[in-house]
């Protein structure tokens, strides 16, 4: 079983509408330890993506749609997020150009692509406090779920669940990137925004493959 | 640095300046644009609904508006703003992106330091280099005092000249002060900054009338000493 375009364009669509529902979880995560508008940053830049979603072409492949996808959030999305999820989308794109669906180690070679370029774009390590630390296990797991021969739904949902897991893992960690740097230890206890966030994407990933 | 640190003849480089704030960004175009009149000082501040943040669109668009053919240097504020930057070089044409640089470096003081090389005619290595060199150049104390005790004990070569020119080491005259140290492979310090630093001159405040001391390490900075004094002496062609 493989994931294709409509899945991408459902993905998509859903990431939109669970970021809109969760701007201001997102905000306040963001208020805690940096600025307070990463809720507000990845609402505007989603929106912008439906506007230009339904004007890409019918056969659009996956890759086109997830180009299209970050160029908007780089050109939309204010904060450092815009460059992290813009270069991560196209990265991932890059790993799958060409193709109509993605099976089980396309959907790992997207995913590690996509974690590449944000490492390669923000610089972070594991165990640094940002969207990294739920972007990693969330490979690993894919890696892993793909040797133990899943599917590429199934796949998605290991991701999802291990970003989940770093996303919380996140709340103990002294930052070490990013505005939330500058707070040391005060930063401790509050979850990193950017890997809750990569969480609500990848989990939007992992249904929008459900029953394909 | 090249040899000759000198731009193309007729082109600039040109500076983007980018910052979470369209405020900052253009408050600082108008105060490097105060000893820096022909550079092309683009501004690229805030998000595209005037929020604050940064856009990837002002930031392209503005390398577009300062490449004059000689590079750009673009200098930014906080963290998102490097990653717009660099997101940006990307997306650039490869010829385009071979000839844009981002400096490593604070944005204010590298912006003045920047505007200043670049008016001089500076190409895009010293350009950056000034930027670059601006923290340490404008906050760090003169050079190290006991390694100039070592150097004194072998005896340094020095001229010790006096500022003639009406307006001192001011910008100009300091920048291409800096141009004429650093085409030279010698350590040369004046009144004991590095005379290849713009802002550690320009921190002097060295005016008219002003005693300045030329020092060398060895006799092998013999041309480089004679030459900054001279240069100095002429009252680089101000009255």
């Amino acid at each position: 079983m493989s994931v294709d375009a409509a899945w991408a364009r459902t993905w998509i669509r859903n990431s939109a509408r669970v970021l809109a529902e969760h701007r201001s979880e997102l905000n306040t995560l963001d208020r805690e330890i940096g600025d307070g508008d990463h809720g507000e940053n990845m609402d505007r830049g989603f929106t912008a993506v439906l506007a230009k979603l339904d004007a890409t072409p019918d056969a659009a492949t996956p890759a086109e749609l997830f180009k299209t996808l970050a160029s908007t959030l780089i050109s939309t999305v204010g904060g450092a997020a815009g460059p992290l999820y813009g270069t991560a989308y196209l990265k991932a794109a890059g790993a799958v150009t060409g193709a109509d669906e993605l099976d089980g180690p396309a959907v790992v070679a997207f995913l590690t692509a996509g974690r590449d370029g944000i490492v390669l774009r923000g610089k972070a390590a594991s165990g640094d406090k940002t969207m990294i630390d739920a972007w990693t296990p969330a490979v690993d797991a894919a890696i892993d779920a793909e040797a133990a021969g899943a599917s590429a739904d199934q796949i998605l949902a290991a991701a999802a669940d291990a970003a989940e897991a770093g996303a919380v893992a996140t709340e103990p960690l002294v930052a070490r990137k990013g505005r939330a740097s500058y707070l040391g230890e005060r930063a401790i206890g509050h979850r990193d925004p950017g890997a809750q966030s990569t969480a609500l994407l990848l989990r939007c990933a992992a249904d929008a493959a459900v029953g394909r | 640095m090249t040899p000759s640190g000198t731009a193309p003849a007729d082109t600039l480089v040109g500076l983007v300046l980018v910052s979470h704030s369209s405020q900052i960004a253009d408050g600082l175009v108008a105060l490097a644009r105060q000893m820096a009149p022909t550079v092309p000082l683009v501004p690229a501040g805030g998000t595209d609904e005037g929020g604050i943040g940064t856009s990837f669109t002002k930031v392209t668009d503005g390398i577009n508006a300062a490449d004059t053919g000689a590079g750009v240097v673009i200098l930014c504020d906080l963290g998102s703003a490097i990653l717009t930057a660099e997101t940006a070089l990307d997306f650039l044409d490869d010829d385009v992106r071979a000839r844009v640089r981002v400096a490593d470096a604070p944005l204010v003081e590298g912006a003045v330091a920047a505007a200043v090389s670049a008016e001089t005619g500076g190409d895009l290595d010293f350009v950056l280099h000034a930027a670059e060199s601006a923290l340490r150049d404008s906050a760090r104390p003169a050079a190290d005092s006991s390694a100039e005790a070592s150097s004194a004990a072998v005896g340094p070569v020095e001229r010790t000249v006096t500022l003639r020119n009406r307006d001192g080491l001011h910008a100009r005259p300091a920048a291409d002060f800096v141009k004429l140290a650093s085409t030279f492979d010698a350590e040369v310090t004046v009144n004991g900054k590095d005379a290849r630093s713009l802002l550690g001159i320009m921190s002097l405040g060295l005016t008219r009338g002003a005693s300045v001391q030329i020092s060398g390490r060895d006799e092998g900075a013999r041309a480089a000493v004679d030459a900054l004094a001279d240069l100095i002496e002429s009252g680089f062609g101000e009255e």
